[in-house]
């Protein structure tokens, strides 16, 4: 076969399988961390699929996100949560029956749709993006993004202000009787008005 | 013979763009490694001479092989892996950092052409790879299983995090100005003397560009755990944050990680405000010096200022720290970017 078919086909099984893999470890980890960093592996393989597609800008979007922001903060709370492994394995044979059955229900629809499922001759061609000549991806993005999509991406930009505000009201109190710090006072305080000269007297103090 | 070389070295085919390609990456690597022993002594010996010391004196004709010996001595040092630590991410976090600061170098560009991947979001890239630098530091500190590294690591993380808000969004404006996220393009885009450089130009936009340069600066002190932002470490207080628990090899490695990441935020500023590898006139005796000798000097004239503020800056609170990033670098930049943006659409004529 030619070289340039083949290798983006075998590219796109590593990553797809390592990203299967990955996802996989996340669930059999025994170790919460060990998780979070197969997750981060996990998003890895994914930015590795959107390379392939020729979206370069959403990869490093999906690395600087999610890898750089969101699974540090999960790395932060994973790690300072008191896990006692023992307890948590003790419910595993309890919860097995349902589990199991839950499982087994959801991989027979699977199944079920799978055969079921007819795709039609045009879908793969209606489904691929088009890369135009010479226009890049982050301009092919942002020329719709910020024109036909400027109303969605407002709103989308909406919901996540009152998600943060609520965040935020929900987790700060003040605490009464802190002192707290103010720079622009002191910055703004001069000699005279910290330091008094008294000019005391022998013998008397003051 | 010469037929074959012409062969190796053609980068049209796979084979002679691979050999190309590994050639300028031992390049680079070579190159970064030799000069990072320098540097390193360089660091020592400004912060010695602001005390009135002679720092490192004794190995080498004015110390100049400390670096050397200060490497054999970590090398041939055994290497103590504490009990109840996570093994395998305790060796891996030293790694990781050292590889994370490696590769974020492999779109830099230091002379016209002389760049290992010429990426068209190659500013994009640096963010991302700069962002997973935390994880060498968070995962040494959680993985050493000792209260001090993992307060250190959080402290550190959270830092790093922080700043980098303030770093997008001045970059942002240099975007705004270049129109490219390329970072050659970006250099191309200030050619002609310095009064074409971003943080330098003869134009009222300086106006922001310069303060953008300042916060750039200062964020990226707090970026590398530099002082006065040295809390994750500081030696007083926390003893060495996330890699107290760290000897020989593997402290090592952190260590180079870290100055790799001082000398890439160098050459950031170099290109983004700098003009990166072009003269600063661009006439007779100043073009005859070669471009990548400009981008060296410029790199290493920031060095040396982040070499005088570790001296003379005392360290700062981890509160005040936080204070500055979020309450006062993020609503600058932030508002650069919009006074940027105002610049380019109306001033100039278009986006």
């Amino acid at each position: 076969m030619e070289l340039a078919v083949l290798l983006p086909a075998i590219a796109f099984y590593v990553f797809a399988g390592a990203a299967i893999a990955f996802a996989f470890g996340v669930v059999a980890a025994r170790n919460p961390v060990r998780s979070v960093l197969f997750l981060i592996m996990t998003f890895f393989s994914a930015a590795g699929l959107f390379v392939l597609l020729g979206a370069e800008f959403l990869a490093m979007i999906l690395v600087m996100v999610y890898v750089g922001a969101v699974a540090v903060l999960f790395l932060f709370v994973v790690m300072m949560l008191d896990i006692d492994f023992v307890e948590m394995k003790q419910g595993f044979a309890d919860y097995l029956p349902l589990g199991g059955l839950l499982a087994f229900v959801l991989t027979v629809e699977l199944i079920v749709l799978g055969a079921s499922w007819s795709i039609s001759g045009k879908a793969e061609e209606l489904r691929q993006a088009p890369i135009t000549e010479g226009q890049d991806n982050l301009q092919a993005f942002s020329a719709v993004l910020y024109t036909d999509y400027a109303f969605f991406l407002e709103a989308a930009g909406l919901v996540l202000l009152v998600a943060m505000i609520g965040a935020i009201v929900l987790t700060n109190f003040h605490k009464k009787g802190v002192k707290r710090q103010n720079i622009p006072a002191q910055v703004a305080r001069r000699a005279e008005d910290g330091v008094e000269l008294v000019d005391v007297k022998p013998g008397q103090g003051i | 013979m010469s037929e074959f070389f012409s062969l190796l070295f053609d980068t049209a085919t796979p084979l002679g763009w691979s050999v190309v390609t590994l050639l300028k990456v031992l390049g680079f690597v070579v190159v970064l490694l030799v000069s990072l022993a320098f540097i390193l002594l360089a660091d020592r010996k400004i912060w010695a001479a602001v005390q009135m010391r002679k720092g490192p004196n004794v190995v080498g004709a004015f110390g100049l092989l400390q670096s050397f010996a200060d490497f054999l001595k970590f090398a041939f040092k055994e290497v103590i892996i504490p009990a109840g630590t996570d093994k395998f991410i305790f060796i891996m976090a030293p790694f990781l950092s050292l590889v994370m600061a490696f590769i974020a170098w492999s779109v830099v560009p230091v002379a016209p052409g002389w760049v290992i991947s010429d990426l068209n979001v190659g500013i994009l890239y640096l963010l991302a790879i700069s962002s997973l630098g935390v994880y060498g530091i968070i995962l040494g500190g959680w993985a050493s299983n000792s209260k001090y590294s993992f307060l250190g690591a959080l402290r550190s993380t959270a830092q790093m995090v922080s700043y980098e808000v303030s770093i997008g969004f001045v970059i942002v404006t240099v975007l705004l100005l270049a129109g490219s996220m390329n970072l050659s393009e970006i250099v191309e885009a200030q050619a002609g003397g310095f009064w074409h450089w971003y943080g330098l130009a003869f134009s009222p936009i300086t106006l922001v560009m310069l303060p953008m340069m300042v916060v750039f600066f200062i964020s990226a002190l707090a970026e590398t755990n530099r002082p006065p932002f040295d809390l994750p470490e500081a030696e007083s207080e926390l003893v060495a944050g996330y890699q107290v628990e760290y000897s020989s090899t593997l402290y090592l490695l952190f260590m180079i990680g870290e100055y790799l990441n001082i000398v890439l935020m160098c050459s950031m500023v170099t290109i983004l405000f700098l003009g990166g590898w072009h003269a600063p006139f661009d006439f007779a005796p100043f073009t005859w010096v070669p471009p990548v000798l400009w981008f060296s000097i410029k790199a290493l004239f920031i060095f040396f200022l982040f070499a005088m503020v570790k001296a003379i800056v005392p360290r700062y609170r981890y509160d005040q720290l936080m204070r500055l990033g979020w309450k006062v670098f993020l609503p600058l930049s932030m508002g650069a970017v919009v006074l940027v943006s105002a610049w380019v659409v109306f001033a100039q004529g278009g986006a």
